[in-house]
């Protein structure tokens, strides 16, 4: 039980990471993969202001606001300087590699029995419950605000700049500057992820974005293959689903791990995962 | 209302695929005016309302309305003035977004889009009552995606959004062009009573000599970038459809 239920606490730290993939993949149709180097930025960030003793809701805004300057730049260089996108994540994810390791100041940061988010406060006295009440809470709070952004005017708009931009330029939407705040949103979530996962493990390491990208982007596949089979046009399940997504993502992987299959093949597992999620549904639709 | 000055459009200058998609164009259209452009492939009617709506920016010239010069201005930022109905029926709207969050934005041409939810039961009963004008049974389908409909309706319900919010200019780029014979006919009758109903001053740029001759009260043809004719509203009047046929050869 504490084996699904510690894989479901990872895929709702995840969760965020997957509602900024969602938002730049499904929402503004821009492959970012600024993702590897954001997230490890948001765990670095997190591990060394909590060494150094500063409160968790200070942490906070200061993660989600190094995540949305790493998308911002990305979205910079790829509207300003017209840069492919995927180059313009590649640039600035490889950047941010040296900028992880100048803040950690080495390449892995313990946070051995330090308070956190999730010493905050006691829900439950089993420490497990406990963490996955509090990570329950927090991504309840993020996807409530993501979810009302979306249906705002605003993001109306957001929405419609990655569905057909000759339409939205044509009814004032400054089109870039969209994209550069998506990205930034985008990355700010995902920073958050590595905030919640650093203080879950309890430690920050200069690897742990290597191939994030992969987990987001196989829960949003997750989810917009049931969007697409049930055509769900509501926003807030898309959002639910996404999560949904990144749970079963993990469930998937600790599942495979309980198996017996050397951990050393996980990331393969994963792209292969991911793989499947992609091919199955189009073999499918070839045959009908 | 739309003012144009000497405009000149170069695309590729200096290199050997080198294009004078407009090659000084001065035009004056009154407020009002509903303006028909003719025009043999690659004349520049194209280019010229990319011109108007600023998705293309000049070589030289100026384009101004109402005696404001907009010739540097990005076409996001000349929404204010122009509503645009593009050729392709997929360009005009967000297929997947729902009718009523495309008229929403309709809604928000000219206005900055805030942080509050404005897709509301009373904006629901607005759109309904603007899309019951259609007679295509689409009321009662707001919450359809845009996606679901047929180029034809996609079509007419751009000319509806665009004037959801203040309007002054409509361009329309060949509106009817990918549509079937009665779907075009819908939508090139929504376009003249819209233009009517709320004086816009418009254009059309169309290839369909019927319309040509049955809508707008100044008719122009534009030949290699330049104005060939240009017909005002009694001279356009007496104009037979084979005498403008008869312009292209």
């Amino acid at each position: 039980m504490d084996f699904y239920l510690t894989a479901l606490v990872q895929g709702l730290c995840y969760g965020s990471l997957a509602l900024g993939i969602y938002i730049s993949m499904k929402i503004f149709n821009i492959p970012d993969i600024t993702t590897d180097g954001s997230y490890t930025l948001g765990g670095a960030v997190t591990a060394v202001m909590l060494t150094n003793n500063q409160p968790t809701y200070l942490i906070l805004p200061v993660v989600i606001g190094v995540g949305a300057v790493a998308g911002a730049l990305t979205g910079l260089i790829h509207t300003k300087l017209k840069v492919n996108a995927l180059l313009a994540g590649i640039l600035v994810m490889t950047a941010l590699y040296s900028l992880n390791l100048t803040i950690m100041g080495r390449s892995n940061l313990p946070l051995s029995n330090l308070p956190s988010l999730f010493t905050l406060v006691d829900i439950s006295t089993d420490t497990n419950l406990n963490t996955f009440w509090i990570v329950l809470a927090f991504i309840a709070i993020v996807t409530l605000f993501i979810g009302y952004l979306l249906k705002t005017d605003f993001g109306i708009a957001m929405r419609a700049t990655g569905n057909s931009e000759s339409m939205i330029r044509a009814l004032g939407v400054n089109t870039d500057k969209m994209k550069i705040i998506g990205l930034a949103l985008a990355n700010a979530l995902t920073a958050l992820s590595g905030y919640l996962i650093t203080q879950w493990q309890g430690f920050a390491d200069i690897s742990m974005g290597i191939g994030v990208v992969i987990s987001g982007l196989g829960s949003v596949i997750i989810a917009e293959t049931l969007i697409r089979s049930l055509s769900i046009t509501s926003v807030w399940l898309n959002l639910l689903l996404v999560l949904g997504g990144a749970i079963v993502f993990q469930m998937v992987l600790a599942f495979t791990l309980s198996t017996g299959v050397n951990p050393l093949y996980l990331k393969a597992v994963t792209s292969t995962f991911v793989l499947l999620i992609v091919g199955l549904p189009r073999l499918f639709r070839r045959e009908v | 209302m739309i003012r144009i000055d000497s405009l000149y459009k170069t695309f590729n200058k200096g290199q050997p695929n080198q294009v004078d998609a407009i090659n000084g164009i001065n035009l004056h259209i009154a407020a009002g005016d509903y303006v028909i452009v003719v025009g043999s492939n690659g004349s520049g009617k194209s280019t010229l309302m990319d011109l108007i709506s600023g998705s293309v920016v000049p070589t030289r010239g100026a384009i101004s309305f109402n005696g404001k010069d907009v010739s540097k201005l990005a076409d996001y930022n000349r929404s204010p003035w122009v509503a645009r109905v593009f050729q392709n029926p997929l360009s005009g709207t967000a297929p997947d977004l729902s009718i009523l969050d495309n008229f929403r934005l309709a809604a928000l041409r000219t206005k900055p889009k805030g942080f509050n939810v404005g897709a509301t039961n009373a904006f629901k009963t607005l759109v309904k009552e603007r899309i019951a004008v259609l007679n295509m049974g689409l009321e009662n389908k707001t919450g359809q995606l845009m996606g679901t409909l047929s180029g034809g309706q996609r079509q007419a319900l751009t000319l509806l959004m665009s004037v959801m919010d203040d309007c002054k200019i409509l361009l329309l780029d060949e509106p009817s062009a990918a549509l079937d014979p009665k779907s075009a006919q819908v939508v090139m009758q929504t376009a003249d009573h819209l233009i009517k109903d709320f004086k816009l001053t418009a254009m059309l740029v169309t290839h369909n000599l019927k319309d040509a001759f049955t809508y707008g009260n100044r008719i122009i043809q534009l030949s290699e970038g330049a104005i060939k004719y240009d017909k005002s509203a009694a001279e356009k009047h007496a104009l037979t459809q084979e005498e403008l046929f008869n312009w292209f050869f």
